[in-house]
């Protein structure tokens, strides 16, 4: 069977993102968060919860990543790096925010210095909250994020709210 | 053209999104080759302002708020503000309370050492290491959460006291921990002492010696690894370190080797304070009374963060806000070291040479 130019483009399609969901390749950057919510990123690719099963590999390089885990309230010398990293990476890229304060500030929402978290910066495909969030609750939102690429709908860029993805 | 004795030198930015390090600090080296020959560095990037944003929050409100200057020794910074702020008040924490806060305090030393093991391991391209000591970091986390409710900032101090108590079901769940941890710790010094591959990494490289240590005023454990006695918990007790004096552990050697000795025998220093505080835990009430304005005056609160000398300066003028609230913390102290040692070593070394000093950006910066 040949297939018509337009057939390809759907196999290739599948499978592009048959790959993207078995291994998202994530690298995480700290915009001026506490660390509570880094040690708990840590701690969720380490043997007990062990993110890894899921493909799910923590890169170093922002060319190589699918997903940019994303902490910390943004501050302003971070925002220019955080708006760096997010162009280096390729599409289709997404972002995950993670912790109260990359998702609205938290604590330091008053401070002078922070933008009051990361969709004020770029675009967030999902939230994950808590201060910090919980390593289970960090996997359940990659997990979502990944169900819902699946689906094959792109997330509408900075559309969901807290809360929205359960 | 070039000649050999002509090479080029080459600037290497490194950060402040680095793959080996987890929070943003930027560093630019300047290499001969493989060699460092000199090492500059800019922090600031996590910087938030948080004791601007102190002078605006009540005495309370401000207890959450220095939690999280830093994610690992959050109990220590909320102990240090909230001795100091006692202080200011003349109100004293009742025995259990100040008991409980030390039993913490070592619980987080504990969570934080294995971290860092962690951490610095796979640096030292250890990875195996860095997993087994996170899986076993798991078991003092799970402690934490049933003492406290929290894997990570606990909130345990309130001012006048604590909100935690320990019940004979969490005494005898830490007991059963720590002797795990002990058994694992005995086996992890054994590892960073005997493994060759480790051991070409870490002995003899980022040699501070004694006289280095106390011109660079490095503190906590970088500095005891260089053989200066230094540690807050016995020059100026606070909490309850008076009645449960922990023991110096000190190192004359000042390389690598000595920073992963010091703190892995720091380890078991603490497994001993933590079930000695166990046993003699005073009876009594958690908390006292305090007022909610708390007198004019000024204070400086010090006190042992894993990672070294923590220094709080707080000013009152008598209302229910601080007039000035300032951190200082250990990193700051030890960074100058890091720019110092890495001249002279190759490239590759530098990454273990900073992990080294246990370095926390997000204290450093605030
Ligand atoms: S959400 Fe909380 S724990 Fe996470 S980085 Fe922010 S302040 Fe720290």
């Amino acid at each position: 069977m040949i297939l018509s130019e337009k057939g390809w483009q759907t196999v290739f399609d599948r499978i592009k993102t048959w790959a993207r969901v078995n291994s998202p390749w994530v690298i995480h950057f700290n915009s001026g968060s506490c660390n509570g919510c880094d040690i708990e990123i840590l701690a969720t690719i380490t043997p007990r919860y062990d993110l890894e099963r899921f493909g799910v590999k923590l890169q170093g390089s922002p060319r190589h990543a699918d997903i940019l885990l994303c902490t910390g309230p943004v501050t302003r010398q971070a925002r220019e790096r955080l708006l760096r990293v997010y162009e280096q990476m390729p599409e289709p890229k997404f972002v995950v925010a993670i912790g109260s304060c990359a998702l609205s500030g938290g604590a330091f929402h008053d401070c002078y210095n922070t933008m009051g978290g990361v969709d004020q910066v770029i675009p967030v495909d999902a939230y994950i909250p808590g201060c910090p969030p919980r390593p289970e609750a960090i996997i359940d939102g990659v997990v979502k994020l990944l169900q819902k690429l699946q689906q094959g709908e792109k997330a509408e860029v900075g559309d969901q709210k807290p809360g929205e993805l359960s | 053209m070039q000649t050999d004795t002509q090479r080029e030198r080459f600037t290497i930015p490194i950060g402040p999104q680095h793959p080996a390090l987890k929070e943003p600090g930027h560093f630019r080296f300047s290499v001969d080759g493989e060699i460092v020959t000199g090492a500059t560095v800019r922090l600031g990037y996590a910087h938030r302002g948080l004791e601007k944003l102190a002078e605006k929050q009540n005495w309370v409100q401000n207890i959450y708020l220095f939690e999280r200057v830093c994610g690992i020794c959050s109990h220590t910074h909320a102990t240090a503000y909230c001795l100091g702020v006692e202080r200011l008040a003349g109100v004293i924490a009742p025995p259990r309370a100040q008991a409980i806060r030390t039993l913490v305090c070592e619980l987080e030393r504990i969570h934080s050492h294995l971290l860092w093991l962690g951490v610095s391991a796979h640096e030292a391209g250890f990875d195996t290491l860095f997993m087994y000591s996170w899986r076993d970091r798991e078991t003092v986390m799970d402690l934490l959460e049933a003492l406290t409710g929290n894997r990570v900032n606990y909130s345990v101090n309130v001012l006048g006291g604590v909100k935690v108590d320990v019940t004979e079901e969490i005494a005898q769940a830490i007991y059963k921990g720590l002797d795990f941890l002990e058994e694992r710790t005995h086996h992890y010094l054994q590892v960073v002492s005997s493994d060759a591959s480790f051991l070409q990494r870490a002995r003899g490289v980022g040699v501070m010696t004694r006289q280095q240590a106390e011109v660079m005023g490095v503190v906590g454990p970088t500095a005891r690894a260089s053989g200066v006695t230094r540690d807050i918990r016995i020059e100026a007790p606070y909490a309850a370190y008076a009645d449960f004096p922990p023991q110096v552990i000190v190192d004359e050697r000042g390389d690598l080797e000595a920073r992963f000795v010091v703190r892995l025998k720091e380890l078991l220093e603490s497994y001993r304070l933590v079930r000695e505080i166990l046993a003699r835990l005073p009876e009594g009430e958690l908390t006292v009374r305090m007022p909610r304005r708390i007198k004019s005056g000024e204070t400086v609160s010090r006190v042992e963060a894993p990672r070294g000398e923590l220094f709080y300066f707080l000013k009152s003028n008598g209302t229910d806000t601080p007039v000035r609230v300032h951190a200082r913390t250990p990193t700051i102290c030890n960074m100058t070291s890091v720019v110092r040692l890495a001249v002279g070593h190759q490239l590759a070394d530098v990454p273990l040479i900073l992990a080294g000093i246990d370095p926390c950006f997000s204290c450093n910066d605030r």
